[in-house]
């Protein structure tokens, strides 16, 4: 029986977790005083040598990119957090913000201490104004403590927060669409080069990172690089919000090191939904090609996901079981990526309209014979072609999906998927299809 | 075409050619190959450019070479191998876009004709780009000459898999009166987005909305999702009313690689494979770009710009694209004309000639009795080519046999007039378009870039951007011109140039004086005075001391197209062919003898002030006027009395004029684009252009050559060979120059309560002669304002955007008033703006005190003058 390494969710059941008072209770804070008491230089061979890895799908490893920013020139450095959670099925970084908000702010401080920063940007996600104001108090609760403003602790450091949130974008989570849109442009991806960490925000130098990534930096310090690296495999250490979701029995975010399997983290959770059975599941969100039941025991470590055709990226673990149509499930994800595509380049833009009028043929029964081969070479003349890695993203669960359930695709030419899976079997709750109320009123 | 070439033999040619540009050796470079071709090329390049120079044409549409790297559109994918860090050449995991790509040394690119996965790619690519296209080729602008078309034929499936429903937007979206945006052809490559903010730095359009609902569109308060510089301020509205788009906005219909945008012009006028191109040179101004003219059956459709990297890059003012209709205006001027019994009547030309002839002949006799005028003056008028100009010149000292000539039909100065003879005459490509790339720093003086000719502001907005070139302006106020080249202004009372430029000293207290003065003094570093520095006593001496002080060098930017070759032509009072001196012996000695006459008139030439007053007060005998508008001279009343007093005006003109309703003798010429000729830019640099359209209508040159002919003394320019040769065989001038202008300062006291000083000059887009016949154009304008200060506006008692009337003796005119930061007790009016014709209403110019009063009834001043 695999076990849970609760670090950033190990106080998210104290009675007003969020508050200052209980994080300093439960260790917070004690990773900044120790970063301070290190020259900065320290503290990044510390990140380093933890082996952290960014927590925000790519899983560049964090203390890396930090090194990459040039020498100091006087000028000023950023550090930007990435807080613009909008993947369909990940939802790790708002819980985190919700419950814990100082953990992200602990480790602001310590990063912006390593990197020279003395103005940090946290990207908040539009939509989820709740969580942009527990933020907002999370700030300006640190500051009143001294964790913020001039001459941090005593240190002689200074640091100022800001909280901005976005106007709600997929496109914004893309780190120079981020940056683009903190300047008050329009959120489109940036040519790199120049990457951000020579000419980011307001052209300086600056680092993006995820939420839960910085967030994991005061347990670094607290615990030692070494302690990090005992959780994990050799190459994808440390621990990992693991979010599961759909057609589960205990759906929520589990925190584990990373290498777990889902079948692991389906006992923890009740397994699958009562009386059914895993049909397919995505590992990362909806732009990593999807897993089966076969995959049940990949350990959910970077590299063991991308040898067996995916990739881990944000550990957001969509599961559904035998009531699922494929064909409903990526034709809603396509809608998404339709409606999210910033437009910039031809193949996303372009690309994505006319998967989703293909698809949805397919849903509806409607499809032709060529439409199956014709979405294989749609994704295809996306897939590495588009500008940034949003079209990439959006081929994945067509690609994966025809790959193993190419025979529900092929259904799509004659049968309405509703009428292959009805709706209403997959739902937790009791339910009237659209099509059956629509039914109702022509009558 | 060469307009001089040397032979051996003689002297430096008149006009001599530029060299031809010689890219400086890079620094570094970069051997890859492309195809399995080796080319070695400067460090930095794009693959996709280098492709181009081995003759590889890699199919793009956001791609263009006047513009960063956008990776927009995908459609340049090209499979890439380079080395890793252990050497091996490994191939890169995704194609790459070639034109945000650089070279790196060992690079291996393998495009569509050697990779299947580049081919792959880009049909894909191609195959998007149309799902959403419309395929309205047939009656499209583009349809023939379409890069999608085109590369849609070379690089896309010959049948489309799509079948579903197609993206539509209401068709189309006024950008301006002149520009239309068809949003479903849009192939979002951003070129005109990225024009508008990289190039001309005046963002009139930008993306909206995202996904396929993307699209181009204007600024408009609805949305909300726009980047860059909004338009903003009165000044900043068309003459419809609605935030200014640009002067530069018809590029963006240029470098579109679809039908998305269109000129109201030209939209639906012609098909591509039906019309005949000839190359052009703007009439429109002193920066000679190059165009080309599209032409059927004997009309001109359409004009683009050409590609003349030493000159106008790709991009041309849409004064230059779209006014082009006065060339063939109702009014054109057909057969000569002779005033009968007091009314122009059609004659043959040699009926003209000879009245013409006997006209001056008998105005040169010496005066029967006192009182008669006699003597003939001669104003070329300043659009003239430079052959057109040489005849001029010519056939006054051999012909009419007198140096009162003058082709300033503007106001103008005798310091100028020195000015030119000691700095600018004879010594062209002084100052180059190349120059204003590489200089550190730049002063204007009386000249605004933007609005005197559009190709300087584009160059030096260029230098601004990418290499921190600082501007400094002399003038009242920073336009929307100035500050969008970040320039500094050093704020100048009108007729106070002169004290500005000589307060420029490196190291004077004042920090902002210093700081100009010490950019100045940094090699490189340029003076540009433009002609209304004419207007401001003593500035054009001041600018010559500056130039001396800092080590800058001091260049001349006339507006009009044939001011500059006039210069060298000798069309001014004291100025002969090449910048001969009148008054130097030695020089009419030289020119006798290439001309084979005795000698030249010794007594020294009157310039057009002096030659109007004469005319006026009657002791004038005649007139030959060339293509002069009464209402551009700096007083119109004075020159419409001297054309009626003066007993026989002689008009060379295109269109009817109130020259040639005062003429006694009309002789049609033809306009730039009937005849072929040489413009000559402010750089000295010829510009030559053949003749477009066919014509039975005769250049000035030949008009004159034909007059001289008919008074018995032969000038001998029948053709442009002739002239050509003539102006090869003259060569420059080596000989003595003339002296500096010493002009004293005279600054004007200041306006007393109630009055301003006149501040004006020339927008772009105005009520010009060569501008009729253009109403899309024409709403493109500036909406016209006049602007005060905060104080004076407070003072006399105008809100902005209320109306002020600014006043003088002869007239007044009223615009809306833009309260702007400038000095006090300072109006500005646009000088030739609808409404605010300046020098014919007002009499006045640049300088004069003029009244200030709100106008009756419109103002909301209440008893105790606030508002």
């Amino acid at each position: 029986m695999a076990h849970l390494t609760p670090v950033l969710s190990a106080h998210w059941d104290a009675e007003r977790s969020w508050t200052l008072p209980v994080y300093e209770a439960g260790g917070g804070y004690r990773g900044l005083r120790k970063a301070l008491t290190m020259a900065p230089a320290d503290v990044l061979t510390a990140v380093k040598e933890s082996g952290l890895r960014g927590r925000g799908g790519a899983g560049f490893p964090a203390g890396m990119k930090w090194g990459f920013l040039p020498a100091p020139d006087g000028g000023p450095r950023y550090l930007v957090v990435n807080a613009d959670e909008s993947e369909p099925g990940t939802c790790k970084d708002m819980p985190l913000l919700l419950a814990s908000p100082q953990e992200l702010i602990e480790g602001i401080v310590i990063t912006s201490y390593a990197i020279g920063c003395h103005h940090a940007f946290v990207y908040v996600r539009g939509e989820v104004l709740h969580i942009t104001r527990r933020l907002q108090q999370a700030v300006e609760a640190a500051r009143a403590a001294g964790y913020l403003g001039s001459d941090i602790l005593g240190s002689g450091f200074d640091l100022e927060v800001t909280v901005h949130a976005g106007a709600g974008a997929y496109i914004c989570g893309e780190e120079t669409a981020l940056l683009d849109s903190l300047e008050g442009l329009r959120g489109q991806p940036r040519l790199k080069p120049p990457f951000p960490a020579v000419a980011g925000l307001y052209a300086r130098p600056t680092v993006v990172n995820n939420v839960e990534t910085i967030a994991s930096v005061p347990g670094i310090l607290r615990g030692g690089a070494s302690w990090f690296t005992s959780m994990g495999t050799e190459r994808s250490s440390g621990h990992g919000l693991f979010s599961l979701s759909g057609h589960v029995t205990r759906p929520g975010q589990y925190e584990a090191p990373l290498g777990i399997t889902l079948r692991e983290l389906l006992e923890l959770a009740g397994g699958v939904r009562e009386g059914h059975e895993l049909k397919f599941w995505t590992p990362g969100g909806s732009s990593t090609p999807l897993f089966t039941a076969e995959h049940l025991d990949v350990p959910l470590d970077y590299e063991s996901v991308a040898t067996a055709g995916s990739m881990l990226g944000t550990r957001a673990l969509q599961i559904f079981d035998e009531t699922t149509s494929v064909v409903r499930a990526v034709t809603r994800w396509t809608e998404f990526y339709k409606h999210e595509s910033c437009g910039k380049c031809t193949p996303c833009r372009e690309g994505t309209y006319w998967l989703l009028q293909v698809l949805q043929r397919l849903e509806a029964g409607q499809g032709t014979s060529a439409d199956i081969e014709l979405l294989l070479d749609l994704c295809d003349n996306i897939l590495g072609r588009a500008f940034c890695a949003l079209g990439d993203g959006a081929t994945s669960c067509i690609t994966s999906g025809i790959q193993y359930f190419r025979d529900e695709f092929e259904a799509g030419t004659h049968t309405p998927a509703d009428v292959l899976f009805p709706p209403e079997r997959s739902s937790v709750f009791a339910y009237t299809p659209r099509s059956a109320q629509l039914a109702g009123v022509q009558r | 075409m060469t307009v001089t070439s040397p032979r051996p033999g003689t002297a430096t040619p008149l006009v001599p050619p530029a060299p031809p540009m010689v890219a400086a050796a890079p620094a570094a470079t970069v051997t890859f190959s492309i195809d399995g071709i080796e080319t070695t090329v400067p460090k930095g390049t794009l693959v996709i450019r280098a492709a181009e120079q081995l003759g590889i044409a890699i199919p793009r549409f956001c791609d263009h070479p006047l513009l960063a790297p956008a990776g927009a559109c995908r459609q340049c994918l090209v499979e890439v191998w380079a080395p890793g860090r252990d050497g091996a050449v490994a191939k890169m995991p995704k194609p790459q876009a070639s034109c945000t790509l650089e070279a790196t040394p060992g690079m291996q690119v393998r495009t569509q004709h050697t990779s299947a996965e580049a081919d792959k790619a880009q049909h894909g690519v191609m195959e998007l780009l149309l799902i959403n296209h419309p395929l309205d080729c047939p009656v499209c602008d583009k349809g023939g000459e379409c890069p999608l078309q085109n590369q849609a034929m070379s690089n896309g499936r010959a049948s489309t898999r799509f079948v579903d429903v197609k993206r539509t937007f209401p068709k189309p979206i006024e950008i301006s009166t002149q520009i239309l945006l068809d949003r479903e052809r849009c192939v979002l490559c951003q070129r005109c987005t990225r024009f508008s903010e990289e190039i001309a730095g005046d963002a009139f359009i930008d993306l909206q909305e995202r996904g396929a609902r993307q699209q181009i569109g204007r600024f408009d308060t609805a949305v909300l999702d726009f980047a860059g510089e909004s338009p903003v301020g009165a000044a900043a509205q068309d003459a419809s009313g609605r935030p200014f788009a640009s002067y530069f906005s018809g590029n963006t219909v240029q470098i579109c690689p679809v039908g998305a945008l269109t000129s109201a012009a030209y939209r639906f006028r012609a098909r591509p494979f039906d019309l005949v191109s000839t190359p052009g040179v703007s009439e429109h101004d002193s920066n000679g770009s190059a165009l080309r003219v599209d032409h059927r059956r004997g009309v001109v459709m359409r004009r683009l710009a050409a590609d003349d990297p030493a000159v106008n890059g790709e991009l041309i003012t849409d004064k230059d694209r779209f006014a082009f209709a006065w060339q063939a205006a109702a009014d054109r001027i057909t057969t000569p004309l002779v005033r009968r019994d007091g009314e122009l009547q059609s004659v043959s030309w040699s009926e003209a000639l000879e009245t013409a002839a006997a006209g001056l002949r008998a105005a040169m006799q010496p005066a029967d009795e006192p009182g008669t005028g006699h003597g003939v003056a001669v104003l070329p008028g300043g659009r003239v080519t430079l052959e057109d100009a040489y005849a001029y010149a010519k056939l006054a000292r051999v012909a009419l046999r007198t140096h009162d000539i003058d082709h300033r039909a503007r106001p103008s100065s005798a310091e100028e007039a020195q000015f030119l003879a000691h700095h600018v005459a004879g010594r062209t490509l002084d100052v180059t378009f190349a120059d204003l790339d590489t200089a550190p720093a730049v002063l204007l003086v009386g000249y605004e870039a933007e609005e005197e000719g559009g190709i300087v502001f584009l160059r030096l907005r260029q230098s601004v951007v990418k290499r921190g070139q600082r501007v400094f302006a002399v003038a009242p106020l920073a336009t929307r011109g100035l500050q969008r080249l970040s320039g500094m202004l050093l704020e100048t009372v009108p007729g106070d140039e002169a004290r500005m430029l000589d307060a420029l000293v490196p190291g004077v207290p004042d920090a902002e004086l210093a700081d100009a003065a010490d950019a100045l003094t940094q090699a490189g570093a340029l003076i540009l005075v433009g002609e209304r520095a004419a207007t401001s006593p003593g500035a054009l001496s001041a600018a010559l001391r500056l130039a001396e002080r800092t080590g800058a060098r001091l260049a001349w930017v006339p507006r009009r197209a044939g001011e500059r070759g006039a210069v060298e032509a000798g069309t001014l009072p004291g100025l002969l062919p090449g910048g001969r001196p009148v008054d130097d012996p030695a020089a009419r000695a030289d020119l006798a003898a290439v001309w084979g006459v005795d000698g030249l008139p010794t007594e020294p030439g009157r310039d057009l002030r002096e030659i109007l007053a004469a005319a006026a007060d009657g002791s004038l005998g005649a007139l030959v006027v060339g293509g002069v508008q009464v209402a551009d001279l700096p007083d119109p009343e004075l020159a419409r009395r001297a054309l009626d007093r003066v007993p026989f005006v002689v008009s060379l003109e295109v269109r009817e004029s109130e020259v040639t309703a005062r003429a006694d003798v009309v002789l049609p010429v033809a306009p730039p684009v009937e005849k072929p000729g040489t413009f000559v830019t402010w750089e000295g640099r010829p510009r030559p252009f053949p003749q477009a359209l066919t014509s039975r209508q005769l250049p000035d040159h030949r008009v004159l050559h034909l007059l001289a002919e008919a008074l018995d003394a032969p000038i001998g320019l029948p053709t442009l060979a002739a002239v050509h040769a003539e102006l090869d065989r003259l060569g420059g001038w080596d000989g003595a120059r003339a002296e500096a202008p010493d002009v004293p300062a005279a600054p004007a006291a200041p306006a007393p309560d109630g009055h301003a000083l006149l501040a004006t000059w020339h927008q772009l887009l105005d009520e010009g002669r060569l501008q009729t016949g253009e109403p899309f154009l024409a709403g493109t304008a500036k909406r016209p304002v006049a602007r005060l200060s905060a104080a004076t506006a407070a003072d006399v008692g105008v809100p902005d955007g209320g109306l002020l009337t600014v006043s003088t003796e002869a007239g007044a005119i009223t615009l809306p008033l833009l309260v702007s930061d400038m000095p006090d007790q300072v109006v500005w009016l646009p000088t030739n703006a609808v409404g605010s014709a300046v020098r014919d209403t007002l009499h006045a110019d640049t300088g004069a005190v003029v009244r200030l009063h709100a106008e009756d009834g419109v103002t909301a001043v209440d008893e105790e003058g606030t508002w």
